[in-house]
């Protein structure tokens, strides 16, 4: 699986209520896509397109357990690439079967507006601009195939645990 | 080698001899906390089975009594859910009503030595009950509740040896706020807290160090257990436990003592708490608009009590709101049998009844353009208390205290000699 992209930069220690704030909690997650990123970048969710892709540094994702990666997927961002990742933001990426890895340097690797070329079969990436290439941390088998179902709830769903969406 | 405490522990709940940090673990969980968000519309999915229903707790926290229509809906759901499953263990609006974190330390929930996972990222708050819990995802839930198992990643983790005791005017707040400033982000590292300063540090004060350690971003953030934890845990729940406790020769990122003895009252600079604190001298003179003192990482009777001490017989200034939200229903009424609420109330403090509240921005204190607060909860993080242009500076309770009835950010230290 390979992913190819515009980069995006963020730089370190993103929170979740930046991406996902509190006053649209209640929208439906299709609505909630407009506000990421509303109070430190205004705009920049009408000016992303499908594909595109978002860098940080160390930490992104610190905060709470609210489906922030789910915003991401729903906004159509291709992969979330970071030096490292919150462990329960990696987590809700599994869930909801969000593109992301760990790619300690990447951050430095990266202008805003290069193009990455991201594998989830050796977990590298490109930087198709430059030419530079680094290895990335693998994601686990087990974490991998929950993330190919597409998250835990059609995993679930399959196995006649959760209903489908009501 | 030998294995951490949090190593000891996922060991034991995976079936393993021995687990190491870049290990993937399959783990069987003990206890699971649901919370209303996890009940909201535009998440909830209708569960069918259950693996085990007496392994469940299901609380209401985060908009108690209902703020809104989906909060309300939310409430449904999940009592709906609570019949369905005959589920005991159930907080409702009420008599038990309270945070989730706090409910679980109220009623030892979290055992030692176990596996408890909720999806609040404050979960790492029973850490300090020497068990392994920390924040999972919405569907990890489902997964959990379900399935009766979960996955964690195995982090290296850095052990903090606490010293010493606290003087009157500071907290494990300020000890917290002293880790984020020295030490900043841990991201996918443990961190351990033990050493002699244990024994005098009460359950709650290890509680608001734990519960502040997700701000560290860290894994999983796990206490020593001592007599005082063992005889708390048995006084208030018969289920049997195993406890655990660092090899002597684990293995450590780092070790890190800290001197209580040598801590002051740190503030925190809005939006974040990485390397952002400053000594409470440094920011004395800000003026506020609220100071809010509650939270599942401070809305102890512990915590409570250091407010009333600095505002008894004083008045809170009359251009600062001080709303003051208790952890539970539990500690509310002991508040009020030790006279701490009326003395609250008398210095001009607004009291609400046990929730989430203010801390997320949800109900009860919401901050509006450009308004200045000053809190003791659990995050400054930009827009988390209400509007982005707000500013949030965080401090122990005794600071936050001492800032409402000066009206700007003030030392303690006056008041708790």
């Amino acid at each position: 699986m390979k992913i190819t992209g515009k980069v995006w930069k963020f730089g370190d220690n993103i929170n979740t209520d930046l991406i996902l704030p509190m006053k649209i909690y209640f929208l439906t997650p299709q609505e909630q896509t407009r506000y990421v990123f509303e109070a430190n970048r205004p705009g920049w969710a009408d000016e992303v397109e499908a594909g595109d892709i978002i860098i940080g540094g160390r930490n992104f994702g610190m905060g709470s357990s609210r489906p922030a990666a789910r915003s991401l997927k729903n906004l159509g961002i291709g992969c979330l690439l970071a030096d490292s990742i919150n462990g329960l933001f990696y987590r809700n990426c599994v869930n909801w079967g969000f593109p992301a890895l760990e790619i300690p340097g990447v951050d430095a690797a990266f202008d805003e507006g290069d193009t990455a070329e991201i594998s989830f079969d050796d977990f590298g990436v490109r930087n198709v601009t430059t030419g530079a290439h680094l290895d990335g941390i693998a994601m686990p088998d087990q974490l991998l195939k929950i993330f190919k179902a597409g998250g835990i709830y059609p995993l679930l769903e399959a196995q006649g645990l959760i209903a489908p969406p009501a | 080698m030998g294995m951490t405490i949090i190593e000891k522990i996922l060991a034991r709940a995976s079936g393993a001899a021995k687990v190491s940090p870049g290990d993937l673990v399959s783990v069987r969980v003990d206890t699971v906390v649901m919370f209303d968000n996890n009940f909201l519309p535009n998440i909830w999915r209708e569960i069918l089975k259950l693996d085990d229903p007496k392994k469940l707790v299901v609380v209401f926290d985060h908009r108690v009594p209902a703020s809104d229509i989906p909060s309300a809906i939310s409430h449904q759901n999940g009592r709906r859910f609570v019949e369905k499953f005959s589920i005991e263990r159930f907080h409702d609006v009420g008599p038990k009503q309270g945070i989730c974190h706090v409910l679980v330390a109220d009623h030892a929930y979290a055992l030692p030595g176990t596996v408890l996972v909720c999806s609040d990222s404050h979960t790492c708050s029973a850490g300090a009950f020497n068990c392994a819990a920390r924040g999972v995802g919405a569907p990890d839930i489902m997964y959990a509740a379900t399935k009766g198992e979960t996955w964690y990643r195995v982090g290296e983790t850095v052990r903090y040896q606490l010293e010493g005791a606290l003087s009157p005017a500071v907290s494990m707040k300020d000890v917290f706020l002293h880790i984020a400033e020295t030490y900043g982000e841990h991201t996918n590292t443990n961190v351990e807290y033990g050493g002699p300063a244990l024994s005098n540090l009460s359950i709650n004060a290890r509680r608001t160090l734990a519960t502040m350690s997700a701000e560290l971003s860290a894994e999983f953030a796990t206490f020593e257990a001592d007599e005082v934890l063992l005889d708390y845990v048995r006084a208030r729940n018969p289920a049997p436990f195993e406890a655990q406790a660092p090899d002597a020769d684990a293995k450590y990122a780092d070790v890190r003592t800290i001197k209580l003895d040598e801590m002051e009252p740190l503030v925190a600079l809005p939006d974040t708490v990485l390397n952002n604190s400053r000594p409470v001298a440094e920011v004395a003179g800000e003026r506020i608009d609220q100071a809010f003192i509650g939270s599942c990482a401070n809305g102890t009777l512990d915590d409570l009590t250091v407010a009333a001490k600095v505002v008894a017989g004083r008045r809170v200034s009359p251009k600062v709101r001080l709303i003051v939200t208790p952890g539970s229903q539990t500690i509310y009424r002991e508040a009020v049998s030790k006279g701490i609420i009326a003395t609250l109330i008398e210095a001009g403090a607004v009291i609400t009844n046990p929730t989430c509240g203010a801390c997320s921005g949800g109900h009860l204190g919401v901050l509006g353009p450009n308004e200045t607060c000053i809190t003791a909860s659990t995050r400054n993080f930009k827009g988390r208390m209400g509007d982005p242009s707000a500013r949030i500076f965080m401090a122990s309770p005794a600071t936050v205290a001492a800032s409402a009835l000066k009206g700007a950010i003030a030392d303690p230290s006056e008041f708790l000699r």
